[in-house]
């Protein structure tokens, strides 16, 4: 099982994240909601294995501020 | 008109045990004539253990209840004497179709597997379910089977003692007392029985309605099931329509939480929505409408000492899935050997206890699968039905959203994995007849594996010679020799890359242990173990 990348994976971390944020351009909140989570969904498919699923789910809980949302 | 559930099967009739003046004392008072109560009466009286049945009412169920029954209570069916009658008349369907808002988001052939005698599941109205039981009774009773039943005999008062139970029963001609070595109380969902132990029931409750009308129409519908997510005609809710016999039709309408139930009810209201749904030019008759909302629970423990839960008393489910009836089936399955092995003496009360192991187990696995339906089909929060709406967005389109699609999974056996009664397994067979799993059925020359199992426990050796006359712990088992040779199906399912394989096979034809060669000293031990005895 391969584990969780926790370092720099991404080659165009800026080109990426722009990429990112264009697709939400224009869009209302519930559209932007809606393309987040399709995109979760096909991510989530894509790397399929359910361990790292969950370490991911955890990171992104355990990774909120401080007494927002703490697990 | 005179249905099936408007013919009193079962008329109050005065009984002697009313008139005797000390209360007569029964092996086995069931409380209940459901399709739980008849099955758990059919499955002990075939064991010849005596069985009284007290039903407040006199007839089958009526109005809109269970309609899908899956295959493994068909195989059940098939033991308790009474399958043929209910495969002959159930409707089986394989196609299943998704609408999103206005448009088909994608069909699923169910692509039920090959090799089993009976199909996926049917589609039959409860009704004649419990017919078909009640019928099987009447042969039971004609072939002077100890089995009885005692229509419009309400259970008022229950007394529960070390060693047995007492009964306080209200007839049309006054009250009468009945003590019993044993009560399986399968009186549903609102079991008095448990009211009047004062026994808990808790779990979730889902605030929604549902109007679930039986309709009757000539229509060209395919035998098909069409679910529909956030419809024209339903917007923001959910919608079912499945076939039954006789061209009645299933129909059911998500309402939401804050509705007029009786205004929602009337045909005024009923029928118009209907319409939109099925069409302006299609006829068709209410045959019947009810609004229900939808309970997740189940009773802590289902063995109260002498007092035992069964069905809808001891757990409910939300109707997607079909789980209700369907795994009520599987506890009389669990329950009724054990009981009658335990009235014979030939094994320990203990052994009641994996009752309740077993089918906590099978309903936790029930409550889990009719939850996550629950949970699809009626999101709880703005983001739960933004991701649930994402993943019919994307189903449309991609094979692989589809099984994230959850418009209720089928009922299938719970598997009694880690089971008190399982020996532990032996290494290289295949994973889906491990110890604890229901068997799997085969053809076996020109019938079927299942039916070629014994009442008792049997003895299954593919490929492997073992005595005739087996007689293991003071049992005598049957035996069942089989080749996988020319039988690729059996191979896949019982031996996989094995040679040969010995299977040891409870009477609720679940798998209690298995070797890749026969051992007499491994099959009794596991056949003591299987019996709680050691
Ligand atoms: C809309 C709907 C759809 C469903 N669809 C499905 C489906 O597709 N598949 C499926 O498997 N299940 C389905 N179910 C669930 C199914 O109907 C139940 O699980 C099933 O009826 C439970 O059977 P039971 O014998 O445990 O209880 P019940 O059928 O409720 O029977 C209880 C019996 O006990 C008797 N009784 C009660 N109190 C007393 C008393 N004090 N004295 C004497 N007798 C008493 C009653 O008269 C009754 O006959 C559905 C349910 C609903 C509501």
């Amino acid at each position: 099982m391969s584990d969780l990348k926790l370092t720099r994976n991404l080659q165009d971390p800026d080109g990426f994240y722009a990429n990112l944020l264009a697709m939400h351009e224009g869009l209302s909140k519930a559209e932007s909601d809606a393309f987040n989570a399709r995109l979760i969904l096909i991510m989530a498919n894509h790397i399929g294995d359910e361990q790292l699923l969950a370490r991911a789910l955890h990171l992104a809980a355990e990774s909120a501020p401080e007494g927002r949302h703490g697990l | 008109m005179n249905k099936i559930f408007e013919i009193p099967l079962y008329p109050y009739a005065r009984h002697p045990d009313q008139d005797a003046t000390h209360p007569v004392r029964h092996k086995v008072i069931i409380i209940g004539a459901g399709p739980v109560g008849l099955a758990a009466a059919i499955d002990l009286a075939q064991r010849d253990v005596p069985v009284v049945v007290l039903d407040d009412n006199d007839r089958v169920s009526f109005g809109s209840r269970a309609i899908c029954f899956a295959k493994r209570t068909l195989e059940i069916l098939d033991r308790l004497g009474c399958g043929e009658a209910a495969v002959e008349k159930g409707v089986t369907w394989n196609t299943g179709r998704v609408f999103f808002d206005e448009r088909e988001i994608y069909a699923f052939d169910l692509l039920p597997e090959d090799g089993h005698k009976r199909p996926a599941f049917i589609n039959l109205q409860q009704y004649y379910f419990e017919q078909f039981l009640f019928e099987r009774v009447q042969q039971l009773v004609d072939a002077g089977k100890p089995i009885e039943i005692r229509g419009r005999n309400r259970v008022e008062a229950i007394g529960a003692h070390p060693d047995h139970v007492r009964l306080e029963i209200e007839t049309p001609e006054g009250s009468y007392e009945l003590h019993s070595d044993w009560l399986i109380a399968c009186d549903g969902a609102g079991s008095p029985t448990r009211r009047m132990m004062g026994l808990d029931f808790v779990g979730r409750v889902f605030e929604d309605n549902f109007l679930i009308a039986d309709v009757v129409m000539k229509a060209d519908f395919p035998t098909e099931r069409w679910f529909w997510f956030d419809p024209p005609f339903n917007r923001g809710q959910s919608a079912l329509l499945h076939r039954q016999p006789d061209n009645v039709w299933r129909i059911d309408l998500q309402l939401g939480c804050d509705i007029d139930r009786e205004a929602e009810k009337r045909p005024e209201r009923v029928i118009p929505r209907l319409k939109e749904m099925l069409g302006e030019e299609v006829e068709f008759e209410l045959e019947w409408v009810s609004i229900y909302t939808f309970q997740c629970r189940r009773m802590e423990r289902f063995r109260h000492g002498r007092v035992i839960f069964a069905g809808d008393a001891a757990h409910q489910v939300s109707p997607f899935g079909a789980r209700g009836a369907n795994s009520g089936l599987q506890d009389v399955d669990n329950l009724c050997w054990k009981l009658a092995m335990v009235l014979e003496g030939q094994a320990p009360e203990r052994l009641l206890d994996s009752y309740d192991w077993e089918r906590v187990c099978g309903a936790d696995e029930n409550i889990l699968n009719s939850t996550r339906s629950t949970d699809f089909i009626t999101p709880k929060s703005d983001i739960s039905k933004v991701f649930r709406n994402a993943v019919l967005d994307l189903a449309a389109r991609h094979e692989f959203a589809r099984p994230l699609v959850n418009s209720g999974r089928l009922s299938v056996p719970c598997v009694y994995d880690e089971g008190p009664l399982n020996t532990e397994d032996a290494t290289g067979l295949p994973a889906r007849t491990r110890p604890g799993a229901p068997v799997v059925d085969a053809p076996l020359g020109e019938g079927w594996l299942l039916d070629a199992l014994g009442q008792g426990f049997t003895l299954l050796a593919v490929d492997v010679s073992i005595p005739e006359d087996l007689t293991l712990a003071g049992f005598a088992l049957t035996t069942l020799s089989v080749s996988a040779e020319d039988n690729p199906t059996l191979r896949a399912r019982y031996l996989g890359d094995a040679q040969k394989a010995i299977y040891l096979i409870r009477p609720d034809q679940h798998v209690a242990a298995r070797w890749t060669d026969y051992d007499a000293e491994a099959v009794t031990a596991a056949l003591t173990h299987a019996i709680a005895k050691a």
